[in-house]
């Protein structure tokens, strides 16, 4: 395998964006990830990005997007209809054919026009789920209670959900962030029982933006490259009913092959709903008291729906290369309560 | 007179899939009130029945389809407090897991009971559509068994 690493990352303000487009919005941090490697558009040697027309609400919608890149004359382009994290995972792949040295990656989404947790809907079995048009927040609190009923409490998930608030604090792109102590958290209401408003995503809109490099174009682009040790991603059965919901075994299965061995300074889990983390955390092998889990609050503080995950990744990556730890383990989700994991080991040293 | 030229315009799909030999047989078995599953290669019965096993991708069976009770047993539920538009009920209700006699795996739908009465382990059964046609709303939805 070649060597191949994050070299930059920059990632957009999350909010409820409704003055810029997508590619507005893209465009700056397109710029300010390109910015520290010197490239332009036309060193790179592939692009490819994430997103989903679902979002937009139109057909080849991401098409657009590529106004920000400036593709012409054209250039080597891919997209995939998955958070950012799997269009970095292709061009990883890419990047393993050995005759380009630099890839950039790109992914971006706009939530906020629309109802996502309906619009995801759309993602489920068109036969015997999706035309129930079962939300999002549903089937993820289907999810929550049965690992509750698998022998855990709700102060766990008040326990996560005050974390990711004070981590946020220390991160300006985060949407939700404050000292909110358990109890406090325990005191407000059910939403979707049993999970509180709380335990549930902000709506946010964003875009995020990762340069990867490969051997020694990376150590000559960047001077502590975060580099990609391992990466996996694997998939449960469709069928929400036939999985047992209170575990991920797509989650251990790319864990163990992306070799994580339980071992990280830090963790960037994607875990939009709280009791998420915990699953992801445990299939892992990942223990709250040797790693960092989420510095920087995660999806709970900030959740731009096809960005998140590659937000994750990119976020590992920026605090290795910047010294504050040495491993990492980054994780990206799709689909429904988890069905979808990608895995992401990262390693840098001075 | 200016005459104002319009048409009809619906945005939809305008093509027919076939929904296959299992999951085919799945809506039709729903259009006559039985609900019908496969046995995967671990030995479980699963509800719906796929076309392919997850654990080893082999094509399962669609001639070896098992019919199992329109009652069982809730394995988990949560509440919507926002119904949307399409969802089986306007006003707040549960989505459940349910587990009928004979299957392994849950079947998602909505259930039609008070709040304070749901509970994992409950029992409920299939309330049937007047009319079924061959479509997962052939089941309403499920209530409490009595």
């Amino acid at each position: 395998m070649r060597d191949v690493a994050v070299v930059s990352f920059a990632q957009s303000a999350t909010r409820r964006d409704q003055t810029r487009n997508e590619v507005e919005i893209l465009l700056p941090v397109l710029r300010e990830a390109m910015a520290p490697t010197g490239l332009t558009t036309h060193d790179i040697g592939f692009t490819c990005s994430g997103s989903s027309d679902y979002l937009a609400g139109q057909a080849f919608a991401f098409v657009s997007a590529l106004d920000a890149v400036g593709p012409w004359p054209p250039i080597q382009e891919s997209h995939v209809e998955m958070d950012g994290a799997w269009a970095l995972y292709e061009a990883w792949v890419r990047l393993q054919h050995g005759d380009i040295d630099t890839a950039l990656v790109y992914a971006f989404g706009k939530s906020s026009p629309g109802d996502v947790a309906r619009v995801l809907s759309l993602q489920l079995d068109p036969y015997v789920t999706g035309p129930l048009w079962p939300d999002a927040i549903s089937l993820a609190a289907l999810q929550a209670r049965a690992f509750l009923e698998a022998g855990h409490d709700e102060k766990d998930l008040a326990r996560v959900v005050a974390r990711s608030r004070r981590n946020a604090v220390g991160n300006p792109h985060a949407q939700l962030s404050g000292d909110i102590d358990e109890a406090t958290l325990l005191d407000e209401p059910l939403y979707a029982d049993p999970l509180r408003m709380h335990d549930c995503p902000p709506i946010s809109d964003g875009a995020a933006v990762v340069v990867l490099a490969a051997g020694d174009k990376a150590r000559e682009l960047c001077e502590r490259p975060a580099w990609i040790r391992g990466i996996d991603h694997r998939i449960d059965v469709q069928a929400l009913g036939s999985r047992d919901l209170s575990q991920s075994a797509s989650t251990r299965l790319a864990g163990e092959k992306a070799g994580v061995g339980g071992r990280a300074d830090l963790a960037e889990l994607h875990a939009p709903f709280s009791h998420q983390e915990l699953i992801v955390a445990e299939a892992l092998g990942l223990d709250e008291t040797a790693t960092s889990i989420n510095p920087s609050g995660g999806a709970l503080a900030s959740n731009p729906v096809m960005v998140a995950g590659l937000v994750r990744i990119g976020e590992a990556a920026r605090r290795l290369s910047a010294g504050e730890g040495e491993r990492a383990v980054a994780h990206a989700t799709s689909g429904p309560a988890l069905q979808q994991n990608l895995v992401c080991v990262l390693e840098a040293t001075s | 007179m200016t005459e104002v030229l319009s048409a009809p315009h619906s945005m939809e799909f305008p093509y027919t899939r076939s929904t296959g030999p299992m999951v085919g047989a799945f809506l039709t078995g729903l259009r006559d009130r039985r609900v019908l599953g496969v046995r995967d290669s671990a030995g479980r019965v699963v509800v719906p029945p796929p076309e392919y096993d997850a654990g080893t991708a082999a094509v399962l069976p669609a001639d070896e389809l098992i019919e199992v009770a329109s009652e069982g047993v809730v394995t988990s539920w949560s509440w919507n407090p926002k119904p949307r538009l399409g969802q089986p009920f306007e006003q707040p209700f549960a989505w459940v897991l349910v587990q009928l006699d004979g299957a392994d795996t849950g079947l998602l739908h909505a259930l039609d009971a008070p709040r304070d009465a749901i509970r994992t382990g409950m029992r409920v059964r299939i309330r049937w559509a007047e009319e079924p046609v061959g479509f997962i709303k052939d089941i309403a939805c499920f209530e409490p068994a009595p």
